[in-house]
């Protein structure tokens, strides 16, 4: 059992426009993005459940030829506004770092 | 024409390019030079208030080498969302550096600005006809939210580039405009495939952002032939992987397979990244669907209010084991401390009162997962939008004696419980994005007016739109 951050070369969140977030997940060979892939622990359920909103929500793809996950949601609070605390959407990846993979 | 060549300098004009990079991709001959100026991503604030987020002085560095290089070489230069948000303010701040730096290097050539700013009573007759279309997520958008916003603004198309392009133009200053539109404006006028055109354009907008290791902003280079594009970094020290140019798609895009633009949809379900050379890519197999309506995307913002912050940090364990309940008590005696202040000239909802905790959660807010802290000391952002500066600040500074000295049950006597570093700061005006809709308009360039000049060094004269 290992985590996604010690797999991963890379993870990170930014704005997709002003409403919304995207998550990337990307590896640095075949091998670890198959393992993550076949695990079944990546998923647009498990993206939903880290941020708090329902998988419908939530869009997710497999980059096959880019060896990573993508996954997109609705902005918490719309880029800017008042409550905002990340106008650039870049530190939301922390709870991604934790999933658990096989 | 079987091969078209195009240049881009850098992601954004005033984030820098390396010179020499520049040069060696003007020794490949491009055929137009593109440059994207601007973004949604520096927030609401610089299409609200008409600022620039790149200072003037580094947008005239790129644009003056980028003027000189496109004269020298005489190809076209195109920029696209000028000084940030491609407001009329902003399009205009551009348009005197380029008659600024035409005077002092000597230049001659002809300048279209391409408007992207809308007319209000424009948009609510689309509104009205039922031509204004949300998109998923959108905040309600109304005739009201029309006349609350400071600018509004449409993200163009390849069109209007093509039409100042037909009408003479050397030089394109433009408002807002869709990044890839900038790029693929020219193959798709010269006849290559629109998929490969705005595929080519996707990678280029955001310079060498797609190499595998970005050093600093810097340039990037597409030879867009009939059925394949070729991309590199004229730096001889950056390489492309077949990996790097496919993870770009990811890049700032919620889908990276489909990306919208106003005439139709670029699918690259089937795109093929091949390795051309060590340090160049070849793309291949991309799709371009085009639209049942051309749309055009909305960006707009309002003033939220006036705001003024007030950051403190707090040491104390007792009171830091309490932080929820403190913050919540603080608020009561912030709300009433106002009411006696303002009476009823000012009601709760016509303000606001926020609180970050930096040390808990300030960074994620209700959806930061550690819940259990175990930080020595926080840090406090007090949070204070209103209606005017004066107001702002005035409750400001009722933050500030009323969390100074707000008792906790485990000490008795007067306490100081913040330590703030200075006094509260006044933000001025702030602002929030307010549409995320598109128009339905009868015709590509109807939204977006169109001025050309004949520059003559210091001289300039506006002909016939």
């Amino acid at each position: 059992m290992t985590t996604l951050a010690n797999l991963a070369r890379l993870i990170r969140s930014k704005n997709a426009g002003p409403f919304e977030l995207t998550f990337d997940i990307m590896f640095d060979d075949q091998p670890t993005y198959l393992r993550v892939k076949r695990s079944g622990m990546l998923t647009r359920e498990k993206v939903a459940a880290c941020y708090g909103v329902e998988p419908s929500q939530v869009k997710f793809f497999e980059v096959d030829n880019a060896l990573a996950f993508k996954a997109s949601i609705p902005r918490p609070v719309v880029q800017g506004d008042p409550r905002d605390s990340d106008g650039h959407g870049g530190q939301q990846y922390a709870p991604l770092m934790d999933i658990e993979i096989p | 024409m079987e091969e078209l060549r195009i240049l881009s300098p850098t992601g954004v004009c005033g984030s820098g390019f390396v010179e020499s990079s520049f040069e060696q991709g003007l020794a490949q001959k491009p055929h137009v030079i593109g440059c994207d100026g601007g973004s949604t991503d520096p927030g609401p604030a610089y299409l609200g208030s008409g600022r620039t987020a790149f200072p003037k002085d580094a947008i005239r560095r790129d644009l003056r080498l980028m003027l000189l290089g496109a004269r020298r070489l005489k190809i076209p230069l195109l920029m696209g969302s000028a000084g940030t948000g491609g407001n009329d303010v902003q399009l205009e701040g551009v348009h005197q550096l380029v008659r600024e730096i035409a005077a002092a290097e000597g230049l001659n050539f002809k300048l279209a600005l391409i408007h992207s700013e809308q007319k209000k009573d424009y948009l609510k007759k689309r509104l009205r006809e039922g031509r204004v279309k949300a998109l998923d997520p959108a905040p309600h958008f109304d005739e009201a939210t029309i006349d609350r916003s400071e600018h509004i603004v449409g993200m163009m198309g390849a069109d209007p580039f093509i039409r100042a392009l037909e009408n003479g133009a050397d030089v394109v200053i433009a408002g807002r405009a869709s990044d890839t539109a900038i790029f693929a404006s020219v193959p798709i006028m010269r006849g290559f495939p629109e998929a490969l055109a705005w595929h080519a354009g996707k990678i280029l907008e955001c310079g060498a952002a797609s190499v595998v290791q970005r050093k600093t902003p810097d340039c990037m280079f597409a030879w867009v032939r009939k059925d394949h594009f070729i991309v590199e970094a004229p730096d001889p020290a950056l390489t492309c992987t077949p990996q790097s140019i496919a993870s770009h798609s990811l890049y700032e895009n919620s889908d990276p397979f489909r990306l919208v633009e106003c005439s139709g949809t670029l699918d690259l379900t089937r795109s093929r990244y091949e390795a051309a050379t060590a340090r160049a890519v070849k793309v291949s197999g991309s799709e371009f669907i085009p639209a049942q309506r051309y749309t055009v995307k909305l960006e707009g913002a309002e003033k939220a209010g006036y705001q003024s912050i007030l950051i403190g940090s707090i040491r104390d364990p007792f009171i830091i084991r309490q932080i929820d309940d403190w913050t919540a008590r603080l608020e009561e005696r912030i709300h009433s401390r106002v009411k006696m202040v303002y009476g009823d000239k000012l009601k709760p909802d016509d303000y606001l009162l926020f609180i970050r905790i930096y040390g808990k959660n300030g960074t994620m807010g209700a959806l930061e997962p550690v819940k259990e802290i175990r930080s020595h000391e926080l840090c406090l952002s007090f949070e204070v939008t209103a209606p005017t500066q004066e107001i702002a600040s005035t409750i400001a500074s009722v933050i500030r004696h009323q969390a100074l000295h707000l008792p906790i049950p485990e000490w008795s006597g007067l306490i100081t419980a913040v330590a703030c570093p200075y006094n509260h700061l006044d933000r001025g005006a702030v602002y929030r994005f307010n549409v995320n809709h598109v128009v339905e308009p009868d015709h590509p360039c109807e939204m977006f007016p169109m001025e050309i000049f004949d520059i003559n060094r210091d001289s300039e004269k506006k002909l016939a739109a």
